[in-house]
């Protein structure tokens, strides 16, 4: 008597504890065992390129603040970047290093929150979360004493960033970065040797050299893969190449791996924040800039090393004060192509820890 | 390092949890006790210092979502002034544009954060609302001389 | 109390029970029965607002603390929110089953607490198979489960019943032999007589017993590392997910009910029950169970959680052969040195245990793929 099974289709819905956001993948199961997932999103697009064409270029940074509300400085410092390629505009040291040291501090914060809702993904009942989250309140303390507001900064400016930091900035700051290591070493003490993290986490999800490049994965992702690129080494912007620091790598690109770079380029965050506080010099903080900018006509293309992955700005204009067309390559869709792939022949509970690593922020995938 | 799982790394992830158990906890107990905001805080409201005006309406040209509308005309001695000044506390987004539009620094956010009302018209407030008087809070944004005043912001850090 | 003595035993005779209950088989019953259900209803909201706290401890953040003073009254809300939802049966369930599942569910984790002893003798009756009833009487609640599971025409919930008969079906047989070890050493069933045969308490005696006994038992009552039946990240509350209302208070004080039992029936077993210097002994016995509980909670905040072919790979291949391993060197000692004294019986149990753990640890792989750092 041969035995008859079926597969069924399991929703994975738009409303999901473990989805980060709302995004959607139809599973169709044989048992426990996922044979296809076809993911569906776009329950979040809100027009921004288009809205972004009706306004001029200092409005729109409000805009890129919204794409990934997680790491909302590295947006505005891609999108003033495209612009003042576009029109040639040139950027004082001090306003340089500022810039730099508000993009480290969000990379850390953005790794903190990563890790953190990975394991919470896995199932330890939101503990490690709320530590990460007591030191990311401490960057969101900082982020508040300069620029007033702790989730969408709107903070730089074409040319430069738009207030200098106050006194009682560098002294906290100061002790914050001295207290983090012990922290990260502590968190590490937690999970490191741990049994239970390490079965769940280990050789599941692996993603093979050839596959990350052929998926144009970029970020934690294409390094824990084992393929050393990082924009700010490969094509420096700003002023990176003042800096030493190098760049972690994984062995295999299974989610384990990524789970270590990030925690490992955390550590050179810090490091290239210490090397910033020494070096930066007195001066001015915006070059003057006519309040509507006409560049002239051409075309742009503006791209840093997000947390997330290389997040690019691609920016044309007709010589008007509107952009004729603003289009951003967000790092989380791109990475997400690879998602198929890695999910065909797991259980669902890999699932939701392959989808947590991978650490995607919704408001970019749907703009 | 080879991988001994006997329960080793259990044992040690649960002491770092026994450890954060003894620590003090750091939740505040609001309203009880309310911790100092940042002086430079882009709270829920406009403040506008009429005298200074010169109803120039740069403000509501650099606002990005259209939430300021001014109608202004001349007066007797060919003047500008406002006429209406409508401000919708519901569709702004507190970036602070309009703050820095300003050429006469007339306008402010305010360290306020507890506006919620019960209805969206409440929320619709015209010029006389947002006027500048002493019981409204002004924020040091753009605006050194308020940022003086200001007591400091506490932060996690100091509290340990 | 002399009413009773007076009036009714020329009615109902029976024999007497402890010497200083009132005598009367009926009136011994009846009172018992009544303090019982206070004792599991108050017990119950205790846990509820004890778990609460301290895992927001473990989390460095001030639990609930509004309603009351310190936040005492925090169950009793929650009671009354559960009571004053509405009760919505959906509409393709298998009405019968759908309705009776919470009740199967409940009435066998009460049904424990009969024969557990809170001082000397005070039972509520002290069977002479005490733990073999225990044992029979709470594989019972796991049907209630898998019919919520197959009742609710939801296929989360399917997965859920599914991974609930693999665990708990498996993690049956390490739980019973473990527990052979201790009636080994105490020679009878009845839970009163164990207690009253510890003179060293049986953890230090069996210190394997006691880790086999806890993780099977965990894996029993749904707690973290094995509360994947009703994970909320992958299958959203998994057989309660179309339940509300009176029935899901009936599923939440299961699962309540089956760890205060746990940790009561620990405590009696291992750590010697209501045993203790100076105290009355309901005192001992209250501080042990919360102790035993707050271990659990420990447990709960810091670990993650297993995939199911883990879990299982875990009880077929780790605790299996460890228990079995236990009860052969239990019954060794007690047949050849059975007037050796106790306590150098516990230091060489506690050597040989050791040694057990870590190399059954090198020979053992969870998935069959091997894990090297």
């Amino acid at each position: 008597m041969t035995l008859r099974t079926e597969t069924f289709i399991l929703n994975a819905g738009p409303q999901h504890p473990s989805t980060h956001g709302v995004f959607r993948m139809r599973f169709t199961l044989d048992g426990e065992v996922i044979q296809d997932v076809e993911p569906v999103f776009g329950y979040l697009h809100r027009g921004i390129e288009k809205l972004a064409e009706g306004l001029t270029y200092s409005q729109d940074i409000v805009f890129t603040d919204r794409l990934d509300y997680l790491a909302s400085m590295t947006n505005n410092q891609a999108y003033v970047l495209a612009v003042e390629k576009l029109a040639g505009i040139q950027v004082p040291e001090r306003a340089e290093y500022l810039r730099v040291i508000m993009a480290e501090l969000m990379r850390i914060s953005s790794h903190l929150m990563a890790v953190g809702f990975l394991l919470n993904d896995i199932g330890a009942f939101l503990t490690p979360l709320l530590y990460m989250y007591r030191e990311r309140e401490k960057i969101l303390d900082l982020y508040d004493m300069v620029c007033g507001q702790r989730l969408t900064y709107n903070y730089m400016r074409i040319g430069g960033v738009s207030q200098d930091i106050p006194e009682e900035f560098v002294p906290a700051l100061k002790r914050f970065i001295d207290s983090l290591p012990r922290f990260i070493k502590e968190y590490e003490q937690l999970l490191e040797t741990n049994e239970i993290v390490l079965i769940r986490t280990k050789n599941v999800g692996t993603l093979s050299k050839e596959s990350a490049i052929n998926y144009s994965a970029a970020g934690p992702v294409l390094r824990a893969s084992g393929i050393k690129w990082d924009i700010r080494k490969a094509d420096p912007y700003s002023v990176y190449s003042r800096f030493k620091f190098e760049i972690p790598t994984g062995i295999k690109g299974d989610v384990y791996d990524r789970y270590r770079v990030r925690i490992e380029e955390m550590h050179q965050s810090i490091a290239i924040i210490k090397q910033a506080m020494e070096q930066i010099p007195q001066g001015e903080i915006q070059t003057k800039v006519s309040r509507v900018l006409k560049p002239a006509k051409g075309e742009a293309y503006g791209r840093i090393e997000g947390p997330k992955g290389e997040l690019g700005f691609y920016l044309v204009s007709d010589g008007g004060t509107n952009p004729y067309r603003l289009h951003v390559r967000p790092p989380s869709l791109i990475n997400l192509t690879a998602l198929r792939e890695l999910l065909i022949g797991v259980k669902i509970a890999d699932a939701m820890a392959i989808f947590g690593s991978i650490d995607i922020c919704v408001g970019e995938v749907d703009r | 390092m080879k991988l001994k799982n006997y329960g080793e790394g259990i044992v040690k992830g649960m002491a770092v949890t026994m450890k954060n158990a003894l620590r003090r906890p750091i939740t505040t107990q609001y309203p009880e006790q309310k911790l100092n905001v940042s002086r430079r805080t882009r709270g829920n409201q406009l403040v506008w210092n009429k005298e200074a005006c010169i109803a120039c309406s740069m403000c509501a040209r650099a606002c990005p979502v259209n939430c300021i509308t001014m109608v202004t005309s001349r007066d007797e001695n060919k003047k500008l002034k406002v006429d209406k000044m409508d401000y919708d506390a519901g569709v702004c987004i507190f970036c602070g544009l309009c703050v820095e539009a300003c050429p006469q620094k007339c306008l402010f956010l305010s360290t306020d954060y507890e506006k919620a009302r019960y209805s969206r018209k409440d929320l619709q407030l015209t010029k006389e609302d947002i006027l500048m008087t002493e019981k409204s809070k002004p924020s040091g944004y753009y605006s050194p001389e308020h940022e003086a005043k200001l007591p400091i912001q506490t932060l996690l850090i100091d509290r340990k | 109390m002399s009413i009773f003595s007076n009036v009714i035993p020329t009615v109902i005779h029976a024999a007497p029970l402890a010497p200083d209950w009132p005598s009367g088989f009926w009136s011994h019953l009846i009172i018992f029965v009544v303090i019982l259900f206070i004792f599991y209803i108050f017990m119950a909201m205790a846990f509820i607002y004890f778990e609460r706290r301290v895992i927001s401890r473990f989390q460095i953040r001030i639990g609930p603390n509004r309603i009351g003073p310190f936040g005492l009254f925090q169950p009793v809300a929650d009671v009354i929110k559960i009571l004053i939802k509405e009760d919505i049966i959906p509409g393709n369930v298998d009405k019968i089953i759908y309705i009776l599942a919470p009740a199967v569910a409940v009435v066998p984790s009460i049904l424990v607490f009969a024969v557990i002893p809170f001082q000397n003798g005070t039972a509520l009756i002290d069977l002479n198979i005490g733990i073999l009833y225990i044992v029979a009487i709470s594989s019972v609640s796991t049907v209630g489960l898998v019919m919520a599971g197959w009742s609710s025409n939801n296929k989360y919930a399917l997965i859920s019943a599914m991974r609930i008969i693999a665990q708990v079906v498996s993690y049956e047989i390490p739980m019973a032999l473990a527990i052979l070890g201790v009636v080994l050493f105490s020679g009878t069933l009845s839970m009163n007589g164990i207690v009253q045969a510890q003179t060293v308490p049986y953890i230090l005696l069996q210190p394997l017993g006691f880790v086999i006994y806890f993780l099977a038992s965990m894996a029993e009552i749904n707690r973290t590392p094995f509360d994947l039946l009703e994970a909320e990240g992958e299958i959203v509350a998994g057989f309660n997910i179309e339940y509300s209302g009176f029935k899901f208070a009936l599923f939440f004080l299961t699962e309540y009910a089956e760890a205060i039992a746990v940790s009561a029936i620990i405590t009696t077993l291992y750590l010697g029950g209501w045993k203790g210097p100076f105290l009355p002994p309901i005192l001992w016995f209250l501080i042990k169970v919360f102790a035993v509980f707050a271990l659990i909670i420990w447990v709960r905040a810091t670990l993650p959680r297993l995939r199911i072919d883990q879990v299982m790979g875990f009880a077929w291949k780790c605790l299996l052969p460890l228990a079995i391993l236990n009860l052969l060197i239990t019954a060794c000692q007690v047949v050849f040195w059975p007037a050796l004294s106790q306590w150098i019986i516990a230091g060489v149990n506690i050597v040989l245990s050791a040694v057990l753990v870590v190399l059954w640890s090198r020979f053992f792989r969870l998935t069959g793929d091997k894990v090297e750092a």
